[in-house]
């Protein structure tokens, strides 16, 4: 199947997101779509895929013309689409979810469960994972959520699969296996579109790549003859400086300790410490534990026993206010569900932990409340016209800045940072990582999980390594490497 | 944008729209309804739905429901009468009735945050209970005998400036309450849970405090309003109240609140208790029958969702 897209125009409103892009996929390439946030990746392929209507401009596949009015038509046509934003139905189980809308019937309309088992089993196998499928994917992480929507996708046998950045909460291991399934994939004629911002994945997985700048594609070039300068320049219009901005940390005293932290069946014996001014990493498998940690921490889940101690006292987190009070935030992975509000304004969703600081006696001042949402957009820059804009409008990496700053606006003493960069391009990665700096130059203390390996390295002072739900290593920045952590994260050199 | 600020204009707005209509509509067919007398009759009649109305929109903006207000109304009402007839000062009772209010409210609100109950299930049961309650208290007949006070007469019949002292009661009670939801932190709040109570949650927002909080305005409000119908009375019916809950509902419906929560506006409260009073009101001045008034109340709540729902 060849895809051919003309002078793709769209406006939302007054707000002209495309203006004039090409874009042509070849039958069993992998194309790489790249650009800053709200470049218009995922606009567009709203559009190929009947999402959204385009203004102007054609859409031919295979030299016919078309106009999908939305994703059944679409993947009728043999065109499957990942979407950024998952579309998980929490309540129901993996299987349910991987069958929505299209459960296996037999003539008398009862579902053949049996035979949907046997299906989702082929899937997961190739992907080489092993969600049990009556569990309610409400309670999957991030990560096995991604996997059920690659699944799916996987199960339509499209011609064409559009990936809108499948590894952004993936960790290395499951990244290997989805890259050997699109080997596989287009080894038998099938194409791809790649979106992603992990500049590393594009070169190890891609055959061409499109950059796109403010709504216009600037390029389109083979692999082979471009390089991460290049494209980056292309992205952002200007030369990068290194990837990850030099750190020199000054460390305080200790603030935060854990101490023996356990919860039956989820983690065991769990300790560490942080000080003042200290990044500390958090690697791990999917699934190894590292989030359900950090929730229990956070008065989110319950733990069994253990010990949380700030400078030097035990306190008691029973909820989320609780952690709140002892100045502890908690950027989490999950943003469309668990952080954000997408209904409502940036400025709404920014406020959320920080009324009270805007309030007195209860009542917002709404003058302070306004410079401080202003400058909070600015610092992270986060692309919008306005405050007022609904959240649920913004690209998936301007909604991520917006829970970041949601969170560094009120200035805690611990930030726990799960996937903080999660779906973020790499200039404004790279603004995210100064001001990590500049927030444990003043004194904070970071927890940062990730499973973007590279960040791992680049950012931490010190990195614990989970696997299975114990500590199984820890390393000083100095002495790190990729292959110790995959080493402890597998559970080799067990400690 | 064009379409966007349309469509908020559109769904701010038609609310609005529709009473205009109605009052047109009304006063054509019979231009008595806009005598001042008229009016000021209006305003008294629709105080009581106001306030319940008004503590019901915070309860439906977090995603929940109260149907207890009813049974509220006619316990607190109950206590109320016992207590002046014993010969309590009747401003102290209305305050401790009002408190009272604030007990059961919360009591709902406490199942439902502590208990992880669902608001429909909860209120349901206690509106049987407070209901019983009330009919055991009351032995199944009306209290009477407290008419003398003054100034407790004045609570449901008098007059201020010539505006009835219930109608100010609710303007006073419909301001304060419109500052905490849109001047306060209180409101964000109310209106972070309703959009996404894990965001809130997580935001370190006490959402269970914040939930027994409103439970409990709405239960004052229920108090409130039970009050002035036992002035306006002169008694206290074991059987006050009843459908009330509905007429709130219907108003908060009608005004654009969605019962999903998150979304809707208190001003919009007040609009839908100002056209369902006109229905009301306009079909007694134009002598349709009861029955007929039952369902065009209906009819018009339909049609209210209905464009709700096209809107979104
Ligand atoms: N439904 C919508 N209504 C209004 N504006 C929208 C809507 N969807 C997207 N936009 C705007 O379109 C622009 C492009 O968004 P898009 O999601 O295509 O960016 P993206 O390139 O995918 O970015 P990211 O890397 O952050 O995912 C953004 O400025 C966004 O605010
Ligand atoms: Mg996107």
């Amino acid at each position: 199947m060849r895809i051919v897209m003309n002078d793709i125009h769209k406006a939302f409103g007054a707000n002209k997101v495309l203006q004039g892009v090409n874009f042509t996929l070849e039958p069993g390439e992998v194309h790489a779509l790249m650009g800053e946030n709200g470049a218009g990746k995922s606009t567009l392929m709203n559009i190929l895929t009947g999402l959204h209507k385009r203004d102007q401009g054609s859409i031919t596949i295979d030299g016919k013309e078309v106009h999908f009015k939305d994703s059944k038509e679409a993947e009728a046509a043999g065109i499957a689409f990942i979407r950024q934003e998952l579309n998980i139905w929490p309540e129901m189980t993996v299987l349910e979810n991987l069958f929505i809308g299209k459960e296996l019937r037999n003539s008398f309309g009862v579902l053949k469960e049996r035979k949907m088992k046997t299906l989702a089993k082929q899937v997961f196998n190739r992907l080489d994972i092993s969600i049990p499928l009556d569990k309610k994917a409400g309670e999957c992480s991030v990560g096995e959520q991604q996997m059920i929507e690659i699944s799916k996708a996987l199960m339509l046998d499209a011609e064409v699969i559009i990936m809108d950045e499948p590894t952004s909460a993936l960790a290395d291991k499951e990244i290997e296996k989805l890259f050997t399934v699109m080997k596989e994939l287009t080894a038998s004629g099938v194409s791809l579109v790649y979106i992603s911002h992990r500049m590393e994945e594009i070169f190890e997985i891609c055959d061409r790549i499109t950059v796109m700048r403010d709504g216009v594609s600037v390029a389109t070039s083979y692999i082979k003859d471009t390089s991460f300068e290049e494209i980056v320049k292309q992205m952002v219009g200007r030369e990068l400086e290194d990837r990850y901005p030099a750190r020199v940390p000054k460390y305080g005293k200790t603030v935060f300790e854990v101490k023996g932290l356990s919860r039956k069946g989820v983690f065991e014996d769990i300790s560490f410490s942080v000080k003042e001014g200290e990044i500390l990493g958090i690697s791990g498998l999917m699934g190894a534990g590292r989030t359900e940690i950090m929730r229990a921490i956070f008065g989110l889940d319950p733990y069994d026993s253990g010990n949380i101690v700030m400078n030097g006292e035990s306190v008691t987190i029973k909820s989320p206010a609780d952690a709140a009070d002892k100045r502890i935030a908690f950027v989490t992975e999950d943003r469309k569900d668990e952080g954000l509000i997408l209904d409502y304004s940036i400025r709404d969703n920014i406020m959320l932990p920080n009324l009270k600081s805007f309030s007195s006696y209860g009542v917002i001042q709404t003058k302070d409340e306004k410079s401080f949402v202003q400058t909070m957009v600015k610092r992270l820059k986060v692309k919008t016209e306005s405050e007022e804009k609904s959240v649920g409008d913004l690209s998936g990496g301007n909604q991520q800045k917006v829970v970041l700053a949601k969170w560094i606006g009120k200035q805690p003493k611990v930030l726990i940072m799960d996937e903080p960069t999660r779906g973020i391009d790499v200039g404004a990665k790279r603004e995210i990582y100064q001001l990590m700096n500049e927030l444990t130059d003043r004194g904070m203390a970071i927890i940062m999980i990730s499973s973007d390996l590279p960040e791992i390295l680049g950012m931490s002072d010190r990195i614990l390594v989970i696997h299975e739900g114990k500590i199984s290593g820890e390393l000083m920045r100095e002495e790190a490497t990729q292959e110790k952590i995959m080493t402890f994260a597998t559970g080799g050199n067990e400690k | 944008m064009k379409t966007n600020t349309l469509t908020s204009i559109w769904s701010k707005f038609a609310s609005l729209l529709a009473l205009i209509l109605l009052v047109g509509v009304v006063t054509v067919l019979n231009p008595a309804f806009l005598e001042p007398a008229n009016l000021m009759n209006l305003l008294r009649q629709i105080s009581i739905n106001g306030l319940i109305a008004f503590g019901m929109t915070f309860v439906i903006l977090t995603g929940g429901i109260d149907l207890s207000v009813g049974s509220t109304l006619a316990l607190t009402s109950a206590l109320a009468a016992g207590m002046m007839v014993a010969g309590v000062d009747p401003i102290l009772t209305i305050f401790i009735a009002v408190l009272i209010g604030a007990i059961l409210g919360a009591v709902n609100g406490l199942f439902i945050a502590k208990g992880k109950m669902a608001p429909f299930i909860v209120t349901l049961a206690t509106m049987t209970i407070y209901r019983g309650l009330t009919l055991l208290y009351t032995e199944g007949k009306p209290i009477t005998g407290f008419g003398d006070s003054y100034a407790f007469q004045l609570f449901g019949k008098g007059y201020f400036l010539g505006i009835p002292v219930p109608a100010v009661t609710m303007i006073i009670v419909f301001v304060v309450l419109w500052f905490m939801l849109h001047k306060m932190s209180f409101g964000r709040k109310t209106y972070a849970i309703g959009g996404n109570e894990k965001a809130a949650l997580i935001s370190g927002i006490r959402v269970d405090r914040v939930k027994v909080m409103i439970y409990s305005i709405s239960g004052m409000m229920a108090a409130l309003a039970g009050m002035i119908l036992t002035s306006r009375l002169g008694s206290a019916q074991p059987t006050a109240g009843q459908t009330y809950e509905m007429d709130a509902i219907a108003a908060v419906v009608i005004g654009g609140t969605s019962l999903a929560g998150g979304k809707g506006r208190i001003a919009g409260t007040f609009i839908g208790v100002l056209i369902i009073g006109i229905l009301n009101n306009g079909m007694n001045l134009l002598g349709i029958s009861a029955f007929y008034q039952q369902v065009v109340k209906g009819v018009v709540i339909l049609i209210a969702v209905l464009l709700d729902r096209k809107r979104s």
